[in-house]
């Protein structure tokens, strides 16, 4: 019994602690919404531009209840995650590929860096004309962004692996492929995990760009139909609905980090 | 007598630096015995950590022969065990498969190899720890495991204990003699400690600086296990600090250490 009630005491309190930091960081955002949803009403800040809180969550459920919601966010996910799908992985081979051989830094790096510099708004138009406004032009824009910081930050840390690993496993007679696979991915892994968080940032990113500006689908193109009918709780619900997708590819990415990371000293929980 | 087991013959090696050339070792001439416990020692800037990359095959483009077992070290291999002044553990790997590296702990003749040398270095409970919970002493017990699963002919040891306190370094050269009298590797200990490379070796090899070349070779014809507070251990002990000092007058009459 008291064996029990000793291994429950810790993790209660570490969890009332957590429950206390997130009491802390909802204070602001609390007062606002309280603060807006009070003034709205009172009618002091236009109901055009900002909506209270009460009527953009009638909408949500609205197009909740209706099912558009989820279909639009089933369109926006799929496109998001395809894009990061084909830039993240070409970034992460790439990035492999000028890490290891010099040469092919020298080759390629100079023109990734060139894309690199390019906006995506300013592709856009040209995208469209070669693959039209389906969803090639949408994925294709969203993988230029993902592309890059997955690129950089597997290039990054596939450099910085110490000499004096190498050493070792030269010692215990690793070879080319097991150098490779046992020591340079797995000590360039904080980096890459790095690039993958970046890289789905961009992705959601990317999928607004192509949304917004063309499109018949998706959570974007939810936003601009809703705006052309100043349908501004609509909107808001967009924006809503993206922040809290962001968040949570975010925090599984950082989840895995967390498994993946384990042996770092930083990482002691 | 044990037969040769590496065998030395003229090796010099030369550096370019930006002051220009510098020779490191000058011909130096060393036999080593099949078992033996030989430590190095001599004053910084003497070639010691030189000799012991050259003989692990680390550093090349040098003149003169070392052979192991009869045949020419062209490179790094598993047949010599290195162990450095720090550990070089993967960080990401837990200690069993830190010894193991490249080897799969499935292979049950592996398993039993790496579960013995744990044995051995006494980690028993520490299979499953990352480097990040170990220490100093412990972490370069698992990296001399990881060189002994290999059966290297010769282990070769850069300052290992060079980094820790002083009751943890006499905890290691036990551990470290008890291994070499179970196993009968043969060692290459480089070290600056005179107590430590007279405790450990069966021969003492004194290094004089610039050009590196081999001052004498003191013999410890003392019975193991050795107490560090008998008068024969003290004996030999001024006998190699006494080399070593001739070494300083003589680099402060060249003018060349300043």
């Amino acid at each position: 019994m008291s064996h029990e009630i000793s291994a429950a005491g810790p993790s209660l309190r570490a969890g009332s602690g957590r429950w206390k930091l997130l009491g802390l960081g909802l204070i602001l955002p609390g007062a606002v919404l309280v603060l807006w949803q009070i003034f709205g009403q009172l009618g002091y800040i236009s109901d055009l531009l900002f909506p209270t809180p009460l009527v953009i969550l009638k909408a949500f459920v609205g197009l909740a209840q209706s099912g558009d919601l989820w279909d639009h966010f089933r369109i926006s996910a799929v496109r998001a995650l395809a894009g990061f799908a084909l830039g993240g992985s070409l970034g992460l081979l790439f990035g492999i590929l000028v890490g290891l051989f010099a040469k092919v830094e020298k080759m390629l790096d100079p023109t990734l860096q060139m894309i690199r510099m390019i906006p995506s708004l300013a592709v856009v138009p040209l995208f469209i004309l070669w693959f039209g406004i389906g969803e090639e032009s949408k994925i294709l824009l969203i993988a230029k962004g993902a592309f890059f910081p997955l690129y950089i930050n597997t290039y990054l840390g596939i450099r910085n692996v110490d000499n004096k690993w190498f050493e070792v496993t030269r010692v215990l007679g690793y070879s080319r492929i097991q150098q490779i696979r046992r020591l340079v991915i797995p000590a360039a892994l904080p980096n890459i995990l790095l690039g993958i968080r970046l890289s789905i940032g961009l992705s959601w990113l990317g999928l607004v760009v192509a949304e917004l500006i063309a499109s018949t689908s998706g959570v974007g193109y939810m936003m601009s139909d809703a705006r052309q009918f100043a349908d501004t709780p609509v909107v808001f619900v967009g924006i809503i609905v993206f922040a809290v997708a962001g968040l949570i590819t975010d925090y599984i990415v950082r989840l895995a980090e967390r498994r993946l990371l384990r042996w770092k000293e930083s990482y002691n929980r | 007598m044990a037969e040769t087991l590496l065998n030395i013959t003229a090796l010099s090696k030369s550096f370019d630096t930006a002051k220009g050339r510098v020779e490191a070792l000058h011909k130096v001439d060393l036999n080593i015995r099949e078992g033996e416990f030989i430590t190095v020692i001599g004053p910084s800037g003497c070639g010691k950590s030189t000799l012991l990359r050259i003989i692990a095959g680390l550093d090349g483009q040098y003149s003169g022969t070392i052979t192991l077992a009869g045949q020419n070290i062209t490179g790094p291999g598993i047949d010599k065990g290195f162990i450095f002044q720090e550990h070089r553990l993967f960080p990401w790997l837990p200690v069993e498969k830190n010894i193991a590296a490249d080897l799969s702990l499935r292979d049950p003749e592996v398993r039993r190899k790496v579960d013995e040398l744990i044995e051995l270095v006494k980690l028993g409970g520490f299979e499953k720890a990352y480097p990040k919970e170990l220490s100093g002493g412990m972490a370069q017990r698992v990296a001399i495991a990881r060189a002994l699963l290999r059966n290297p002919r010769v282990l070769l040891l850069d300052e290992p204990f060079g980094a820790l306190d002083a009751f943890t370094r006499a905890h290691m050269q036990d551990v470290l003699l008890d291994i070499w009298r179970r196993n009968q590797t043969t060692m290459i200990f480089v070290t600056h400690d005179i107590d430590e490379a007279v405790f450990l070796a069966n021969r003492v090899v004194i290094l004089k600086p610039r050009p590196g070349q081999i001052k004498s070779i003191v013999p410890i014809d003392l019975p193991y296990p050795r107490k560090k507070t008998t008068s024969s251990f003290q004996e030999l002990r001024l006998r190699v600090l006494k080399l070593l000092d001739s070494l300083d007058e003589l680099e402060l009459t060249d003018g060349a250490g300043i």
